[in-house]
């Protein structure tokens, strides 16, 4: 095996398998080091499974409902075991996809794991690489939990994600501590597969980096559901047992005892930055613990750049894959479109789905922005109520000037898809005006969309 | 008459083209919009076209050869018409249009004499501003032109951060030259003038085609006959008080000038100017491995003979690397002096931000033909570089001949 390539990337996530397909393309000799499997925590313990997870509990939720469309299902059993066997599945094949492309793109891949040395130079057991441009390091992150409230992941009744995706049962009741994405997706995945599940964060609201509206709503769609949602609670105590967690947690000033089977920490992510030789090489990390980099992705050290979780919020795989991109386009002397940081959508695969790009209202009250919302609900769109997800809605923000498209919150079915019209709205700087102008497909939950533009406008159609 | 044919900039982000084939020949007929060339650009091969009918003469690049956008590749002749070297009229804006459009148009009707024109500006495709929506709007909304606005975006397109930091006031702000040196010193020590449209297209076609500073030399030559007697005479006088050198007369004479040329004492600040009301001029010292510019601080309220005294001091402390930062920053204008290494003439670098830097050579004996009658004069070449970003041709000139008028009549600074 060669041990001089141009570009060396360590670790094979998404910001790292992507950058090495890119920096191959460019033409540029390009070696990934990954530990474990290619594809990192997204390809295989994190988005792609859970993804797998929620479209079975979809078709449960699906199938229970089924009667009033006309079907008799009869009675639903499910079964996490299998749901989790089609979820590793999945994870497994998009592993080997990567694999594939990795050979198709002729980067070499290294299994082991990769210490930093000075001058461009990784050690990976007894072997040293040399990288004649660049190592970019794209470590990633992984689960953390929340050691200061005395509950330690014990991997058997304290679990995180890492153990959820691996369980053969759902548990008969599980306590969630953390409702951001993580921990609203295992809600909707585990109410589905039969557990009885109370959802408990700390901030006031659910979903606490999206708009309160959207937090509300599915605060709302938890409840009615039967899932029982804490905000603003403090765990003040927490006893792991042998087959038991009790949980003492204080909400709305009274203190309530929870006992249930399994605690899921889904709060708190660490990036993987120890044990790398970061020091040894001058990479400096930020007070929060992120690699420093300037506005070309490059660390502190001459020759060494950084993408992905490692890089900085938000730790996305789609900001982590778009860096990859961009550095190696970078190295390879291009002049990449510079990454809009402020233009990263956000997404919560929870039923119904959460999706958001550019400010929140508070945001834009914050910065004391002169804005318009516009709203429409999925109530009053005729494919919603066709297919009964009537649940949720679309807001636009705008500039009140120019029309400027300053944030987007949807609520819905098929929001995670649907909010792609806003992110290439937003890319391109067109004003909520372009976005109404173009003709939206009737019928379909994307008018939503064009109607929510024209509500900002102060001309709405169907309501 | 004779159309040029120029390397046109046939995608946005072309700068210079290869003529990959000649379809037509030295001498061969032409008409418009017929392919007369395969030019490889940047993206792809694209055809370049004939912009008027005719016959096709003076070719100029060989097949192979690249040249920047904007150059002259060959003529469109009427036929039997006698042309000679291609015209160096500037290169028609938009391709596909023959006129001159606003975004050109503004550069030439700059109020310079100098010709901005020959610096050719690349033939902008002026028919198609891309904007986003967004800036569009912005931009009609605050009146500010698109043409002149330079995108940021993707391709060149101009987004909302390019517009926000446009001025959105259209008249341009003029600068009348002050007849008087500020007697009393206004209250702010400069004033900030946003750069208006026309000045910030000539600061962006300027600075990308001569390297980071745009410099143009102005050359004067000086009689220092005066000066050297009152130089003389000021030296006797002084006695053991110091002594006044030709050096710190032409420092007091160029503060002086400043007073009246404000518009020469400027910085150039990217997205602004600062005209400085004070005169603070960096004087330039060589040391050992290089040179600094220790600064006289409102050398035109100081004496000759303070002038003096400073300078020897700060000189002084710059060859013993004693100088502090306060004393080497700041200035408004420069004075470089090579006169005691023989040299007639030279051009110096600009210190940025600073806008101007006069040369000064040595003094020598000439010839020189006063009131019919060929005599010896002590002559000195003072050499100014401007940044033509800050000062246009005739501004520098006008200063450069206050500072003549001073030096030659060294009286003059005492009114």
């Amino acid at each position: 095996m060669a041990s001089q390539f141009d570009v060396i990337i360590l670790g094979g996530g998404p910001a790292g398998y992507v950058a090495a397909i890119r920096s191959a393309q460019l033409g540029m000799s390009t070696a990934v080091i990954e530990k474990d499997k290619l594809g990192g925590v997204c390809v295989n313990i994190g988005c792609i499974p859970t993804k797998a997870l929620l479209h079975s509990a979809y078709i449960a939720r699906l199938l229970r409902e089924a009667k009033e469309f006309g079907i008799e299902a009869g009675a639903v059993k499910t079964d996490y075991g299998v749901a989790m066997q089609r979820s590793r599945k999945v994870s497994d094949q998009n592993s080997k996809g990567v694999e594939f492309l990795m050979k198709k793109n002729k980067v070499t891949v290294v299994k082991g794991s990769g210490v930093l040395l000075p001058g461009r130079k990784v050690k990976v057991g007894g072997d040293s690489y040399e990288a004649k441009r660049a190592v970019i390091i794209a470590t990633g992150s992984r689960v953390k939990g929340l050691p200061q409230i005395g509950l330690e992941i014990n991997k058997t009744t304290v679990i995180s994600s890492d153990e959820a995706l691996f369980l053969e049962k759902a548990p008969a009741s599980l306590a969630i501590i953390g409702a951001g994405a993580v921990g609203m997706e295992f809600a909707d995945i585990f109410h589905a597969f039969g557990t009885k599940v109370t959802l408990i964060e700390a901030l006031p609201r659910i979903l606490p980096l999206e708009d309160p509206e959207a937090s509300d709503a599915l605060a709302k769609s938890y409840k009615k559901r039967g899932i029982d949602v804490i905000p603003a609670a403090k765990v003040k105590k927490g006893t792991a047992g042998k087959d038991k967690v009790t949980l003492e947690v204080e909400a709305n000033g009274a203190t309530q005892k929870l006992e249930v089977a399994t605690v899921l920490m889904a709060a708190g992510r660490a990036v993987n930055t120890e044990n790398i030789g970061l020091a040894e090489c001058g990479v400096q990390v930020t007070e929060r613990g992120f690699i420093k980099v300037d506005a070309g992705l490059q660390t502190t050290a001459p020759g060494y750049y950084a993408i992905g979780d490692v890089a900085g919020p938000p730790m996305l795989a789609h900001k982590g894959m778009r860096e990859g991109v961009t550095v190696t386009e970078l190295l390879a002397g291009k002049k990449p479109h510079a990454i809009r940081y402020d233009n990263v959508p956000s997404v919560t695969y929870c039923h119904p789905e959460v999706a958001s790009i550019g400010l929140t209202e508070d945001q834009c009250k914050e910065r004391k922005l002169d804005y318009v919302a516009g709203r429409f609900p999925f109530s009053a769109n005729g494919r919603a109520r066709g297919t009964g997800e009537t649940e949720g809605f679309v807001k636009i923000l705008r500039d009140k000037t120019y029309g400027e498209i300053l944030g987007a919150h949807i609520v819905g079915g098929h929001a995670s898809e649907i909010i792609h019209e806003l992110a290439v709205a937003r890319e391109n700087e067109y004003t909520v005006e372009e976005v109404e102008l173009a003709i939206h497909a009737h019928p379909t939950m994307s008018e939503a969309v064009a109607q929510a533009a024209l509500d900002s406008l102060g001309r709405v159609v169907d309501m | 008459m004779a159309t040029n044919v120029y390397m046109e900039a046939l995608s946005p982000t072309m700068e210079e083209g290869r003529v990959a084939k000649w379809h037509k020949r030295d001498g061969d007929a032409v008409k418009t919009g017929e392919t007369l060339a395969e030019v490889e650009t940047d993206k792809a091969v694209m055809d370049l076209v004939a912009r008027a009918d005719g016959v096709l003469r003076q070719v100029a690049v060989a097949e192979g050869q690249t040249v920047p956008v904007g150059s002259v590749v060959a003529v469109i002749a009427a036929p039997g018409e006698n042309v000679s070297a291609p015209s160096a009229t500037p290169p028609p804006g938009p391709a596909g249009k023959g006129k001159r459009e606003t975004g050109n148009a503004a550069v030439a009707t700059a109020p310079a004499p100098v010709t901005v024109t020959a610096l050719s500006a690349p033939p902008t495709d002026a028919t198609r501003v891309k904007a986003s929506p967004l800036a569009r709007r912005m931009a009609k909304e605050t009146g500010v032109d698109l043409k002149l606005v330079t995108g940021s975006g993707p391709g060149g397109r101009v987004v909302k951060k390019d517009l926000e930091r446009a001025p959105t006031t259209a008249p341009a702000a003029t600068f009348p030259v002050s007849r008087f040196p500020f007697p009393d010193r206004p209250g702010a020590p400069y004033d900030d003038v946003p750069l208006t449209q026309i000045r910030k297209t000539i600061a962006k076609r300027l600075a990308t085609s001569l390297g980071p500073i745009p410099h143009f030399f102005l050359t004067t030559e000086v009689d220092m006959e005066r000066a050297s007697e009152a130089r003389d005479a000021l030296n006797k006088q002084l006695g053991d008080r110091g002594k006044v050198s030709f050096n710190d007369i032409v420092i007091k004479a160029t503060a002086l000038a400043l007073g009246t040329h404000r518009a020469c004492n400027a910085w150039f600040q990217e997205d602004h100017i600062r005209y400085w009301n004070e005169v603070h001029i960096g004087m330039a010292v060589a040391v050992e491995d290089g040179l600094i510019t220790p600064v006289i601080r409102s050398a035109d309220l100081k004496s000759l003979g303070e002038i003096g005294r400073e300078a020897k001091d700060l000189a002084e402390k710059a060859r013993n690397r004693r100088l502090q930062p306060n004393e080497y920053t700041g200035a408004t204008f420069s004075v470089s002096n090579l006169g005691m290494f023989d040299i007639d003439q030279f051009t110096a670098v600009i210190n940025p931000p600073e806008a101007g830097i006069i040369a000064v050579g040595s003094i020598v004996q000439k010839p020189v033909v006063l009131d019919g009658q060929v005599t010896a004069r002590r002559r000195v070449r003072l050499t100014m570089s401007c940044d033509h970003r800050v000062i246009d041709g005739a501004t520098g000139a006008a200063f450069l001949q206050t500072l003549k008028q001073m030096l030659e009549n060294p009286l003059a600074m005492l009114l």
